[in-house]
C-alpha cells in the first residue's frame, strides 16, 4: 500500500526490521530441524545445530594396539596408529586418565608405567616407545581432547527410510491420500451444482445444515463409526479411512464450491438453458471447467488435511506396522526414540517435506480457498 | 444470492408435500440404482485389474482413485440418463415431463453427499448422545451416570481449564499476531516472500510441528551444552536451564505456541487481504486531517474489519477445541497439559470406555455449537 505514510524513512527500517524479526521466528525452528537432520548423529547429539558451522570440541578415548605388536626400532620398541581409527579431527591435548584428557599437550611425551613413553601429533597419530620388550597385555588408553571439523551426512535419512520404516510409512500415506483427496471432489462438485442453481424445496435448509456440519469436531464422529464398521465389516482398512476422509471433507467441499458456483454469471448458465442444454450438460460442459480455481482450492486443503491427519489414521487404520502413516511413526518415535534427535530431526523432515513443497507450489489456490471460506462482509 | 428460477422449475414441477415426497421417492428409487450399478461396475473391474496388476499398495490406490472418479462419473452420468428414459422430455407430455424430472435431479445431484454426510456426520452426533447414556461398551444403560461421573472427575476439571486457557490465549495470539504480520508485510517490497514464509507453518502436520518444537524445547542437565535453542539462550543469560514441558501449569503456554506458530499465517493471509479492501478515501481522509500510522491502523483500518477479525478469531477457535495431536505428542496430558481432545481419546483408545469418551465428546460438540450457531446465521444473512 503505497499511502505517504510508507515513505518516511525511519518507519520504512522500522518495519523491515520488524518483518524480517517475525520471519525469523516463524522460520528457524523448521531451518533448525533441517540443520540437524544432515549433522553427524555424535556432534548433533553434544552441540546445537546454530553451531553446525564451527569445529566442536570433543573427548574420545582411544585405545592402543597391545604392546606385543611393538617392533624393534632403533633399539626401542615402538608401537604406532591413530586415535582416530579412520575419522578425522585435530588433537588439542591428550591425557593418559580419564579425569585430565588433556593433561598433555600434543607433541609432548607422557611418562608411561613400565619404562614407556607416549606422544600424540596434531593429526592423532600416537607412538609408544618402549625401552625393553613389553609385556604381552591389553592395549593402552589413550584420552584425547580434540577439535573436529563440520561434518554433514545423509546417513540419517537412510537410515530412517530404510531401518525405522519411515520409508513404508510414506508409501502408506500416500496410499490414504491419493484417493482420499480426488473422490469427494467429484461428490461435492455435484451437490454444489444442486444448491448453487437448482431450484427444490428444502434448499436453504440443506444449506445451513452444511454450514453446520462444517464445525462439527471429529472427536464426535470416531466412536459411532468404529463401532459401525465393525459391525459392518470394514474394520481397519484402507477402504474405511478413504471413506472417512471423504465423509469429513464433503462439508468444506460443498461449501467452498458451492461459493464459487454461485458467483459464475447468471446468462452463461441461462443462454445455456434456452439452447436447450440439460442440468447435467450444464454442469460438466460449463461449471466443472469454471470451477477449477475452487476444485484446486478444496483438493489443496483435502490433501494437506489427510496427509497430516494423525485422529482419523490412528483410529481407521490402527497402529500395526504396515499400515502405519507418516504422522503415526512420528509419535510413535517421538515416544521410542525421545532422545535420538538424529532420527527424529531427520524423520520430521520427510514426514513435513511433500506437504511443503505442495504448499509452495500451489499457494495462490490455497489462499484463495481460504479467502472463500472466510471472509465475508467487515 | 442468484436464485436460478426458469420457465421450467415452476410451481408445477413440485405440486405440494405429496408430490414433493414422490419426486424423493422416486429421486431414492433411481439413486439406489445407480449407485449400486456404479459401484457393482468399480468392485468389478477391481477385483478384474486385482488379479493382473502386481500387489503394491501404492498402485491400487491409484486404482482406487480412478475407478471412485469413474464410478461418480457414472453414477451421475447413468441416473440422469435413467431420469430422462422415465420422464422423456419429447412426446405428446414434453412439458409435464420436463417439470416432473427437474424435481427429481436436484436430488441425484445431491444423493451421494447426502448419504455420507448422513453416514459420516449426522449419525454419530445422534449416536454419541445415545452413547453417553449407556457402559463402557455401549450396550448397557447406565442413565446420567457418565454425566455424574464427569462432574466430579479431577482430569476432567484439569481439562477443561486447559481448554478455557488455550482458548483464551490462542486465538487471541494469533489473531494478533497475524494482524501486526498482515499490517507490516504490506508496506514493504518483500512482502509476498515474507507472508509465504510466515504462511509456511500452515502445511505442517501438528505432530510434525511438535517433533520441531520439541527440539526447540529439548533439556539437558546444567552443566553441558544445551542443544534446544530455548535453553541455550536461557543459560546464555546465565539462567539455569529448564525442562520446559514438564512445568506444570506454564507448559500449557509452552504448547500453546506451537499452534500459534501454525495458525499466525492463516490469520495474516485473511486479515491481509481484508486490509487491502478497506476503501483509499477512509485512510486518504485520515491523512489529509493529520492522523499518524499507529491511529491509522488502529482507529481506521481495524475497527473496518471486524467482521473478518470475528471470522479469523471462531475459525481458530474451533481448531482449538479439536486440538489433540500436539498435546498428545508432547506430554500425552502428563504434567497438567490434559486437554479435552485428548482426554477423550485417552478413554476411547486406553481406558476402552465409549460411555464415557463419548461424553467427553459431547462436551466438546457443546462448545462448539455458539459457534454453529452463530455461523449459521451469518451465512444465512450471507445468502439473502
Amino acid at each position: 500500500m503505497s499511502t505517504p505514510v510508507g515513505s518516511r524513512p525511519a518507519l520504512a527500517w522500522v518495519v523491515n526490521i520488524s518483518v524480517i524479526l517475525l520471519v525469523a521466528l516463524w522460520t528457524l525452528p523448521t531451518f533448525g530441524i533441517l540443520v540437524s537432520s544432515l549433522r553427524d548423529k555424535d556432534q548433533l547429539a553434544v552441540s546445537g545445530w546454530w553451531t553446525a558451522l564451527t569445529s566442536s570440541e570433543r573427548n574420545l578415548v582411544a585405545r592402543a594396539a597391545p604392546p606385543e605388536n611393538a617392533t624393534l626400532e632403533g633399539g626401542r620398541y615402538v608401537l604406532t596408529g591413530n586415535v582416530f581409527e579412520g575419522g578425522s579431527g585435530e588433537v588439542t591435548g591428550f591425557g593418559i586418565s580419564s579425569r585430565d584428557p588433556s593433561a598433555f599437550a600434543v607433541g609432548e611425551e607422557a611418562e608411561l608405567r613400565g619404562d614407556a613413553t607416549l606422544t600424540v601429533e596434531a593429526n592423532g597419530d600416537y607412538t609408544i616407545a618402549y625401552a625393553g620388550e613389553p609385556e604381552p597385555g591389553r592395549g593402552q588408553r589413550i584420552f584425547v581432547s580434540s577439535v573436529e571439523p563440520p561434518k554433514f551426512t545423509t546417513a540419517n535419512y537412510e537410515n530412517v527410510l530404510f531401518s525405522e520404516g519411515l520409508g513404508k510409512s510414506f508409501i502408506n500415506t500416500m496410499t490414504v491420500t491419493i484417493p482420499a483427496t480426488v473422490i469427494p471432489i467429484l461428490i461435492a462438485a455435484y451437490a454444489a451444482y444442486a444448491l448453487a442453481w437448482m431450484e427444490f424445496p428444502g434448499r436453504a435448509l440443506l444449506l445451513a445444515a452444511i454450514v453446520g456440519l462444517l464445525v462439527v469436531p471429529l472427536q464426535m464422529s470416531l466412536i459411532p463409526l468404529l463401532r459401525l464398521y465393525n459391525t459392518v465389516g470394514i474394520g481397519k482398512s484402507f477402504i474405511g479411512i478413504w471413506l472417512a476422509h471423504t465423509g469429513f471433507g464433503l462439508p468444506l467441499a460443498i461449501y467452498l464450491l458451492r461459493n464459487y458456483m454461485a458467483g459464475l454469471p447468471r446468462e452463461i448458465i441461462e443462454s445455456a438453458r434456452v439452447d436447450g442444454a440439460s442440468d447435467f450438460e450444464i454442469f460438466r460442459k460449463i461449471i466443472l471447467p469454471l470451477s477449477f480455481p475452487a476444485l484446486a482450492s478444496f483438493a489443496i486443503f483435502q490433501f494437506l488435511w489427510v496427509w497430516n491427519d494423525l485422529l482419523v489414521a490412528t483410529v481407521f487404520l490402527g497402529n500395526n506396522e504396515e499400515q502405519l502413516v507418516l504422522t503415526g511413526r512420528l509419535r510413535e518415535l517421538l515416544g521410542s526414540r525421545g532422545g535420538n534427535w538424529e532420527i527424529l530431526t531427520a524423520s520430521a523432515f520427510v514426514a513435513i517435506v511433500v506437504p511443503i513443497l505442495v504448499f509452495f507450489a500451489m499457494q495462490r489456490y490455497l489462499v484463495r480457498g481460504l479467502l472463500a471460506g472466510s471472509v465475508k462482509g467487515g | 444470492m442468484a436464485i436460478s428460477s426458469t420457465e421450467t422449475a415452476s410451481p408445477a414441477g413440485s405440486p405440494g408435500p405429496g408430490g414433493f415426497l414422490l419426486n424423493l421417492a422416486i429421486a431414492l428409487v433411481i439413486m439406489v440404482a445407480g449407485i449400486v450399478f456404479a459401484v457393482l461396475c468399480a468392485v468389478a473391474v477391481f477385483a478384474a485389474l486385482n488379479t493382473v496388476l502386481p500387489d503394491i499398495k501404492l498402485v491400487q490406490a491409484m486404482l482406487v482413485m480412478v475407478l471412485g472418479v469413474a464410478a461418480c462419473f457414472g453414477y451421475f452420468w447413468g441416473s440422469n440418463r435413467l431420469l430422462d428414459v422415465i420422464y422423456p422430455p419429447r412426446g405428446s407430455r414434453v412439458a409435464e415431463n420436463i417439470n416432473a424430472a427437474n424435481g427429481i435431479r436436484p436430488w441425484l445431484f445431491l444423493g451421494p453427499a447426502v448419504v455420507i454426510l448422513g453416514i459420516y456426520l449426522v449419525y454419530p452426533v445422534i449416536n454419541s448422545i445415545v452413547l453417553s447414556f449407556h457402559g463402557p461398551s455401549g450396550e448397557t444403560w447406565v442413565g446420567g451416570a457418565n454425566y455424574a461421573w464427569l462432574a466430579k472427575d479431577a482430569a476432567f476439571r484439569e481439562s477443561m481449564r486447559n481448554n478455557i486457557l488455550w482458548l483464551i490465549v490462542v486465538p487471541a495470539a494469533a489473531t494478533f499476531f497475524g494482524l501486526i504480520a498482515a499490517a507490516l508485510t504490506d508496506r514493504i517490497g518483500w512482502g509476498n516472500v515474507a507472508k509465504s514464509l510466515i504462511f509456511m507453518p500452515m502445511a505442517i502436520s501438528f505432530v510434525g510441528a511438535s517433533v520441531i518444537w520439541k527440539f526447540i524445547y529439548d533439556y539437558r542437565a546444567e552443566g553441558s551444552d544445551q542443544i534446544g535453542i530455548l535453553n541455550a539462550i536461557v543459560t546464555f543469560f546465565g539462567a539455569e536451564p529448564q525442562a520446559w514441558i514438564t512445568i506444570p501449569f506454564w507448559n500449557n503456554f509452552f504448547l500453546m505456541v506451537i499452534l500459534i506458530w501454525i495458525q499466525t499465517g492463516f490469520a495474516m493471509v485473511i486479515l491481509s487481504a481484508a486490509l487491502r479492501g478497506i476503501p483509499e478515501e477512509t485512510i486518504e481522509a485520515a491523512i489529509i486531517d493529520g492522523a499518524s500510522p499507529f491511529q491509522i491502523f488502529y482507529k481506521i483500518k481495524v475497527p473496518q474489519i471486524w467482521g473478518t477479525i470475528a471470522v479469523v478469531w471462531t475459525t481458530i477457535t474451533i481448531l482449538v477445541l479439536k486440538v489433540f495431536d500436539i498435546v498428545l505428542a508432547m506430554t500425552n496430558g502428563q504434567w497438567g497439559s490434559q486437554v479435552l481432545a485428548n482426554y477423550m481419546f485417552d478413554w476411547m483408545f486406553r481406558g476402552l470406555d465409549f460411555g464415557r469418551a463419548s461424553t467427553i465428546a459431547l462436551v466438546i460438540m457443546a462448545m462448539v455449537t455458539p459457534i454453529m450457531v452463530w455461523n449459521i446465521r451469518e451465512a444465512r444473512k450471507d445468502m439473502k
